[in-house]
């Protein structure tokens, strides 16, 4: 019965959602986390989608693998700020690349990706409940 | 004269397979709708209820994982959806609120396949306990 698959499915596209909800928690929670190097200043990370192939499901169906988390190239913040506790040698301070704006818009889409992957697995057990009733009405 | 139950249940029971297919194409779609370069798929119905109704797939079981997928099925029910906007520069064609409407339309159809087939089933009930 493929409705059963719809679990795995809709199972795999939440986990993938919430991966990307803890990255841009992260990503916010260290908007703010300076350091004195560029080495160890945190950098935006981001997960990659990937559809899923899998030999146990139909061809049909995919699931969502997340390939891996990758950490943003775009350039640091670098302040000068002698009297910063955390300042080099020279004066500055590092920030992360991390843009907030659009971690909370990625915030906004994965949290609605999330729930409408909710919706489709309530779905389908509605239909599966109602298929187990049939006849018996 | 001889019952055939097959008979009996018409086309609903396949129609009903042919949904549940679909339903899983379908949430496919909407969990990779963030995936990079995926495309959106569905179900040819017409297609996919005739090859059901013939039921024509053979398929060669696999002891191996090294052994190759050898399946006789001629299944072209599943075909790839025109995206009705250009490219968002992922590669990606999926549309989620189209493929929600898809979705629900979909399960209100199995529904009703569902409630000919209760109808079929509560017909013969009718029939077997002579109307009492």
């Amino acid at each position: 019965m493929s409705l059963y698959n719809v679990f795995d499915v809709s199972g795999s596209g939440m986990s993938a959602q919430s991966v990307r909800l803890n990255t841009t928690a992260s990503n916010i929670a260290n908007a703010n986390s300076v350091s004195s190097s560029i080495d160890e200043t945190y950098r935006a990370r981001h997960p990659v989608f990937s559809a899923e192939m899998t030999k146990a499901m139909s061809d049909q169906a995919r699931g969502v693998n997340v390939l891996g988390i990758v950490e943003s190239d775009a350039p640091l913040n670098i302040e000068h700020n002698p009297n910063h506790p955390m300042a080099d040698k020279d004066g500055y301070v590092y920030k992360p690349n991390v843009n907030v704006v659009e971690e909370m818009a990625n915030m906004i889409s994965a949290s609605r990706s999330y729930e409408t992957n909710v919706q489709v697995a309530d779905a389908a057990k509605q239909m599966l409940s109602k298929t187990l009733l049939m006849g018996q009405r | 004269m001889a019952v055939s139950l097959d008979k009996a249940l018409g086309i609903h029971q396949h129609a009903l397979l042919v949904r549940s297919e679909r339903a899983e194409v379908i949430a496919s779609n909407i969990a990779n709708a963030d995936t990079p370069g995926y495309k959106a798929k569905d179900l040819d119905f017409a297609d996919a209820l005739a090859n059901a109704q013939k039921n024509q797939s053979y398929k060669m079981s696999k002891t191996n994982d090294k052994h190759f997928d050898l399946s006789f099925d001629i299944d072209t029910s599943n075909k790839y959806r025109n995206p009705m906007q250009p490219d968002t520069g992922d590669g990606n064609s999926v549309d989620v609120q189209v493929e929600r409407n898809m979705f629900m339309q979909n399960s209100m159809e199995y529904q009703a396949s569902l409630q000919f087939l209760n109808g079929k089933i509560k017909a013969m009930k009718k029939a077997l306990s002579g109307g009492q």
